[in-house]
Order: structure tokens, then C-alpha cells, then sequence
């Protein structure tokens, strides 16, 4: 199994989420962009959207399938990934990096810290290969 | 439940390939090895070789054998050359599609029927129980691998293994009991991809060595192994129908587009009058190609709307849709009013509670150069 980082936490739907200052950058791991495959659209909200942790934020499709993305924290998005419109394989290369989603405006820290660190996350995995 | 999933005799060797195993019609099956994109540019641009033997083989043999298929399926068996194959499809008495399938007549008495992994027990069942005269009905399934090799290099590998003067001769929907790397197998110039190709016939305890063979002599070609996954998007970059998703048994042929597979002046056979009736009447809907417009991929089941204004009624389905990975758009198939069918007429497909702008184009979306 690929390695988490461990400056982040991650959702039991495979989205991670990395503080920065009262901000957080979310994305979705490495697992779940090899169950996805390819993938050829990013349906992300605009900037403002408010988004409730553990809600439906946006779309990710692979050539085959449309997954939910949902919110690891709620807040406003107060950046979207533009890039991943022109070139949606950024997601399939870069998940922990260029090929993050949005950047939310956290409205509390507490959410966040419930949340799977890297290691709960790897046990997560784990757990669901059998 | 994934105990009683089937296993081809390839199993091990798409596992050792990196290969992601699906359950898919009761079977266990790759449906991505490197990932569909690229499986998709091999096979468009070089080769690629699937394991298709989940699908069935179903036999007719002997003197009425020809007759019999010919009251069973909608296109010409009678005039069906020895050596040569048709596409076909097998309705029930309404008219509507309980199969499509590859008739190959191997010699003057003796046919192989390929059906849809899907609906093999379906059809096994239903042929066993229609057979009729001097023919019978023998389900050779499961001891048969099928292996297709596909894609403008395939020609080229099949050279490179030595291949068999009569392999090599086979031309377009050409079939033959042949040879390939000391195998004894039945070959045909047939595919399910758009492009010039095989498909191979052989043992069950052929299939590994068959498949290591061709794998290694595609090396210099650029050979990849190929999933269901760019099976799915190739068939649809060339507008070839998928049982369950274009055609079912709520679908007649003439309105899915395969009027040209429906013979009504060849005699009777089963479902013949239900299609004289429909065709004395106007189309209810039709068949159609589109591509996106508007930014959305459609899929299986979306509706289409009248319109792309929000306003419109939902006035048709989705039956497939994905990214058309060697042409670059985003395409679908699906069944719209005739009205709304001509080329060029804007439609709406309602994505996610959105709809999107999709327009009406000319099929098959690709079609090979040569």
C-alpha cells in the first residue's frame, strides 16, 4: 500500500484534508484514484460555496464511473483547483499534490481532528481488503 | 458470493499483470491493467490482446443445422458462406433482442454461435429448447478460451508467430480451423473494437501458452494487455451496441439501428411477424449518436431532454456514454424521438440534476483509416 503523508488527516471516503493556518487544502488519496482509474472530469463548486463536513462538494468522474466527493471539514471554498478542468489526469498523477481539489475556510479545527491520520488511514485500508 | 464467481484460464496471469479483477457476468475478469486510457491508445494506435472467454460458444451441427439457425436468428444464415461470419441478433416472439451474437459457419454443416457472457445461460437455454430437424445444440463454453488480438499490428503479430498461409488469408468477418504457435485453434478476422483484429478459439489448456505466445511476439509492437474497461470504450468509439445497454429484450432491432441485420424477406423465423408489424408502423424513438457539448460525460441511464434551456421534458435515455479517448470528445448512444434524431439537433442531457448540452452526430464516432 502507497504511503499517506502524515502532515494530513483522511476520511473513511478517501478524501484527505491538510491544515494550512485556518485554511485546509482537500484532495483524495492515492487509493481511491486507483479504484477510480483515468479520470477524465473534476465537477468542482465555485469559490464562496459553502460546504458542510461530510457533504457532497463535487464530482470526480473516471472514464468509467462518477464518484461524490464529500467535504472532510465545513467552511467556504475559498479556492478551486482551475487546473484540473484542462488537465484532469493531474489527479491520477499528483492526489497529494497538484492534483488537489479545493482550499476551504475552516469554520472549526474540531472537525478536522476527528479525522483518520496516516496511520489510522493505512489501518483503514487494511481493514477493507478483507 | 465471490466464491461462485467463474474463472478463466488466464486467471493467474492477469493477477501477475497488475491487472484489477472484476466480478462481471458471473465471472471474475480484468477490467484494467495499465488503465483504460492507455489500453485504449494500444489497441487504436498498436495492438492489444483481451481474454474474452467468459463469452459463450454455443454449436448447431449437421445437415438442418443452417435451417434451423435460420428460423432462430434475424440475418441470412442460408446465404452464409463455409468460412465466413455474420452479426446477428436472436429475437423472441415480440420482437425484442434476447441476444446479439456472431454466427461463424465453419464448414456447410457446422456453425459456432457466440453469445454474450451475460446471457449464456439464457440463450443455452432457449436454443436447447427451439432446436428443431436434422441439428444439434451443443453448449461448448465452458471448454473454450476465446482470445482477441486487436488493433492495426495485429495482422503483423500473428505473422510474427509463424502464422498458418490460412490464418494470414483470412480476410474481414473471415473464419478458419487453423494453427497459431502449434495450437490447434479455430481463427477469425472478427473484433469487437473497430479495428482489423482476431479472434481465437482454443482449449481451455491452450490458453496460457496462447496467450504468453502472442504477448511475446506483439513485444515489438508495442502489445499491451487489453480490460473490459477499453473493451467498453472502444465498442462505443465505433458505435458497436452492448447487450443491456443499446439492446434488450425491451428493444426491437429496427429501432437500435440493426435494420441491416433483419432479413424479413429470408423466410420465417422467430419473431418475424412481430418486426413486419412494427415496421408498418412509425418509430417510436431511435437510436443515436451524440456528442457532449457542454462540459459532462453522459452515462447509462441519464435522461434527455428536449431542449437545453432546463425547461424541456424528459423525452429519452442515455443507454451508454464515456469519454471518446481516441477522438477527444465526450460520447454517447441513446434512444431519443425521431423527431429529435436528425443530425445536428441539439438535445439536453440531464446530469446530475443539470443539463448539459449535447448534439447529434453522424456514427460510428471513429472509424479506422483503412
Amino acid at each position: 500500500m502507497a504511503n499517506h503523508p502524515a502532515d494530513r488527516r483522511y476520511t473513511k471516503d478517501h478524501e484527505w484534508a491538510r491544515r494550512e493556518g485556518d485554511l485546509v487544502r482537500v484532495g483524495i488519496t492515492s487509493f481511491a484514484v486507483e479504484q477510480l482509474g483515468d479520470v477524465t472530469l473534476v465537477d468542482l463548486p465555485s469559490k464562496g460555496t459553502k460546504v458542510k463536513a461530510g457533504g457532497h462538494f463535487g464530482d470526480i468522474e473516471s472514464v468509467k464511473a462518477v464518484s461524490e466527493l464529500f467535504a472532510p471539514a465545513s467552511g467556504e471554498v475559498v479556492e478551486v483547483n482551475a487546473t484540473l478542468e484542462k488537465n484532469p489526469e493531474l489527479v491520477n498523477e499528483s492526489p497529494y499534490d497538484k492534483g488537489f481539489m479545493i482550499v476551504l475556510k475552516l469554520e472549526s479545527s474540531a472537525e478536522l481532528d476527528k479525522l483518520f491520520d496516516a496511520a489510522a488511514y493505512a489501518a483503514f485500508l487494511g481493514s477493507l481488503e478483507h | 458470493m465471490t466464491d461462485a464467481l467463474r474463472r478463466t484460464p488466464l486467471y493467474e496471469r492477469h493477477c501477475a499483470l497488475g491487472a484489477r479483477m472484476v466480478p462481471f457476468a458471473g465471472w471474475e475478469m480484468p477490467v484494467q491493467y495499465k488503465g483504460v486510457t492507455q489500453e485504449h491508445a494500444a489497441v487504436r494506435t498498436a495492438v492489444g490482446l483481451f481474454d474474452v472467454s467468459h463469452m459463450g460458444e454455443l454449436y448447431f451441427e449437421g445437415p438442418g443445422a443452417a435451417a434451423c439457425l435460420d428460423s432462430l436468428v434475424t440475418n441470412d444464415i442460408a446465404k452464409l458462406a463455409p468460412g465466413r461470419a455474420v452479426y446477428t441478433v436472436c429475437c423472441n416472439e415480440r420482437g425484442t433482442i434476447l441476444d446479439d451474437l456472431i454466427v461463424y459457419r465453419l464448414s456447410e454443416t457446422r456453425f459456432l454461435v457466440v453469445c454474450n457472457a451475460s446471457n449464456r445461460d439464457k440463450m443455452q437455454a432457449h436454443f436447447a429448447s427451439q432446436v428443431r430437424g436434422r441439428c444439434t445444440f451443443t453448449d461448448r463454453s465452458d471448454e473454450t478460451a476465446l482470445l482477441a488480438l486487436q488493433g492495426p499490428k495485429a495482422a503483423s503479430v500473428v505473422r510474427e508467430l509463424g502464422g498458418d498461409p490460412v490464418l494470414t488469408s483470412l480476410t474481414r468477418m473471415g473464419v478458419a480451423q487453423t494453427t497459431l504457435a502449434g495450437i490447434s485453434l479455430i481463427a477469425a478476422r472478427t473484433g469487437y473494437t473497430g479495428e482489423d483484429g482476431y479472434e481465437v478459439f482454443c482449449a481451455l489448456s491452450d490458453a496460457g501458452t496462447l496467450w504468453d505466445r502472442l504477448l511475446e511476439a506483439g513485444k515489438k509492437h508495442s502489445i499491451e494487455p487489453i480490460g473490459l474497461g477499453a473493451r467498453d470504450t472502444l465498442r462505443l468509439e465505433s458505435r458497436l451496441s452492448l447487450y443491456g445497454h443499446e439492446i434488450d429484450e425491451t428493444t426491437n432491432p429496427l429501432e437500435a439501428g440493426l435494420g441491416w441485420v433483419v432479413k424479413l424477406d429470408k423466410g420465417d423465423f422467430l419473431g418475424r411477424a412481430a418486426l413486419l408489424a412494427a415496421k408498418a408502423q412509425p418509430a417510436t424513438r431511435k437510436l443515436v449518436g451524440f456528442e457532449m457539448v457542454g462540459r459532462g460525460i453522459a452515462r447509462q441511464g441519464y435522461p434527455i431532454v428536449d431542449g437545453i434551456d432546463g425547461k424541456g421534458a424528459p423525452v429519452g435515455v442515455v443507454t451508454s456514454g464515456s469519454p471518446g479517448l481516441h477522438i477527444g470528445k465526450n460520447i454517447g448512444l441513446g434512444y431519443v424521438p425521431p423527431k429529435l434524431s436528425a443530425l445536428g439537433t441539439s438535445i439536453g442531457i440531464e446530469i446530475r440534476g443539470k443539463v448539459i448540452e449535447a448534439r447529434v452526430c453522424a456514427t460510428p464516432f471513429y472509424k479506422r483509416s483503412t
